[in-house]
């Protein structure tokens, strides 16, 4: 079967000052699925997803080189607006990050920045958003108490739901789970699952049972090279390099 | 600082009355008189430092933070800033006097509120980095991933999460510079009138009817004011240093 190609990275380096990290990385990112990124501590994979909307750019030193063509078009290349490109490609972090604001403005947020819609229409918008996020039922009652009162787990839905209210055409997740608690981590991979039905994601982590069991794509990082691409189901049981093969029985990592 | 407190307390409390606190003070030799003039302008010429040192620090702050970094121009304002803090009071007096006593002829509170404004200015502006420094890159990185640009950000949402640190700055310049006389004595002056011309007129202030009571008056009476006004003007900036304890301490949570 062909799939759509939604991201493409082409011989992407990248440098924190003259120090490489990234050589020659090539991948493709098929649409609506998930793509798992996977590799030691240090390989580069977070740094490779941050270059998928240029959030590298807010630190001087970084650079990146080469290309990637969301829907064949460059969005390295310099006459890209770069907002309109983070309305396309969402992004959820390491350690949720709501703001100091109520739950229903958090969600809001990027609404009211890149719409203008009338109240009623916002708050439409942001119970879908909830909903979609699962946490709906939890913050229905308190919508106007501080984000930054709830626990790690729900902070890390309503980033989501936050993230899914712009309607995003792809999401990037960082290491969405490794500052979360186990069972609100199974929540969080429920609700990435259903999400590949509306969105094309790109996962890194840490956990490789996490990435055996949500993705269908998992691509392996090692000291900032990408050692082998595939199938998740064939990366995991049957790995063609014998350094993905090591990582993956737990011969080092 | 106990025994400073209660020296004040001791010899301040008998002064105290409706009258004091009510009637304005009179020419030498005569008596009843009060200090209600001089609060008022007090109040004035602080409010004036407030609103000339607030605006303008708090821009410097923000762009020392977020935008300068280590840049050449923001290495040269903080070394400015430092060396601006560590100047005597009663040399931005003397300043604030040829700048703008001596050019217009008259003294006034408006120059008062110019010199303890730049006596303001290097505290907010170096308090003001300090606090958005604390707040974690997550942040920012969130707020650009939304497609914010970096202005949004950094006022909308960095700045926010820091507004109880940022108030804690504004209010310990405000409790560095309500006790300043030296810059008062050659700028606002002291006048037996109500504040009558804030742009023309000398005006009366705590700090100067201080220093002119207890030293330059030979009446007991008068020292006797003296030391209420010294009891007026510790407790005052007790309660300041107070309500900056009560930002702080919300601030951590």
């Amino acid at each position: 079967m062909k799939t759509n190609i939604k991201l493409s990275a082409r011989n992407i380096n990248f440098f924190y000052g003259n120090t490489q990290v990234l050589f020659d990385n090539n991948l493709d990112i098929p649409a609506n699925q998930i793509t798992a990124v996977i590799g030691p501590s240090g390989c580069g994979k977070s740094t490779h997803l941050r270059i998928y909307n240029r959030i590298f750019e807010l630190y001087r030193n970084q650079q990146a080189t080469g290309e990637v063509l969301l829907d064949g078009q460059n969005i390295l290349d310099d006459s890209v607006d770069i907002l309109k490109l983070r309305h396309r490609i969402g992004m959820i972090f390491q350690k949720p990050t709501p703001f100091p604001m109520s739950i229903f403005d958090n969600v809001a947020y990027p609404l009211r920045l890149h719409y203008k819609l009338r109240s009623k229409e916002i708050a439409e918008r942001v119970e879908q958003a909830l909903q979609a996020a699962s946490i709906w039922d939890e913050v229905k009652d308190k919508l106007h108490t501080s984000g930054l009162a709830l626990s790690g787990g729900q902070q890390q839905r309503l980033c989501i739901a936050r993230a899914l209210i712009a309607e995003p055409e792809v999401l990037l997740m960082d290491e969405p789970t490794s500052a979360i608690d186990p069972i609100a981590t199974l929540r969080i991979e429920e609700l990435v699952m259903q999400l590949k039905e509306r969105l094309t994601i790109v996962i890194v982590t840490h956990n490789m049972q996490q990435a055996a069991r949500i993705s269908d794509t998992t691509a392996f990082f090692y000291k900032g090279r990408i050692v082998e691409v595939g199938n998740t189901d064939q990366i995991f049981t049957n790995p063609t390099h014998k350094q993905t093969e090591d990582y993956i029985t737990g011969r080092f990592g | 600082m106990c025994w400073i407190l209660i020296t004040v307390f001791s010899h301040g409390m008998s002064a105290i009355s409706p009258g004091f606190l009510l009637h304005i003070s009179k020419p030498y030799g005569e008596s009843e008189g009060g200090i209600a003039n001089a609060l008022l302008g007090t109040l004035c010429i602080t409010l004036g430092a407030i609103l000339i040192a607030v605006p303008p620090a708090l821009a410097a702050g923000i762009y020392l933070s977020e935008f300068g970094k280590q840049s050449r121009v923001a290495i040269m304002l903080r070394f400015c800033a430092n060396v601006l803090m560590g100047i005597p009071s009663i040399l931005v007096g003397l300043f604030v006097y040829v700048l703008l006593v001596v050019s217009t002829g008259h003294f006034s509170g408006f120059a008062g509120s110019v010199a303890l404004a730049i006596i303001m200015f290097p505290v907010i502006m170096r308090t003001t980095e300090d606090m958005l420094s604390m707040v974690p890159n997550t942040l920012r990185e969130a707020s650009l991933a939304l497609g914010m640009t970096r202005m949004r950000a950094t006022l909308c949402i960095v700045a926010r999460s820091a507004k109880n640190g940022l108030a804690t700055g504004i209010l310990l310049a405000l409790a560095r510079v309500s006790g300043e006389t030296a810059p008062l004595l050659f700028t606002a002056m002291f006048a037996d009138t109500w504040p009558t011309s804030f742009f023309t007129n000398p005006t009366a202030n705590i700090p100067v009817l201080l220093t002119e009571y207890t030293t330059n008056s030979p009446f007991e009476s008068m020292h006797s004011l003296g030391w209420g006004a010294a009891f007026i003007i510790t407790f005052l900036i007790l309660l300041i240093n107070l309500t900056t304890r009560l930002f702080f301490h919300e601030n951590k949570h």
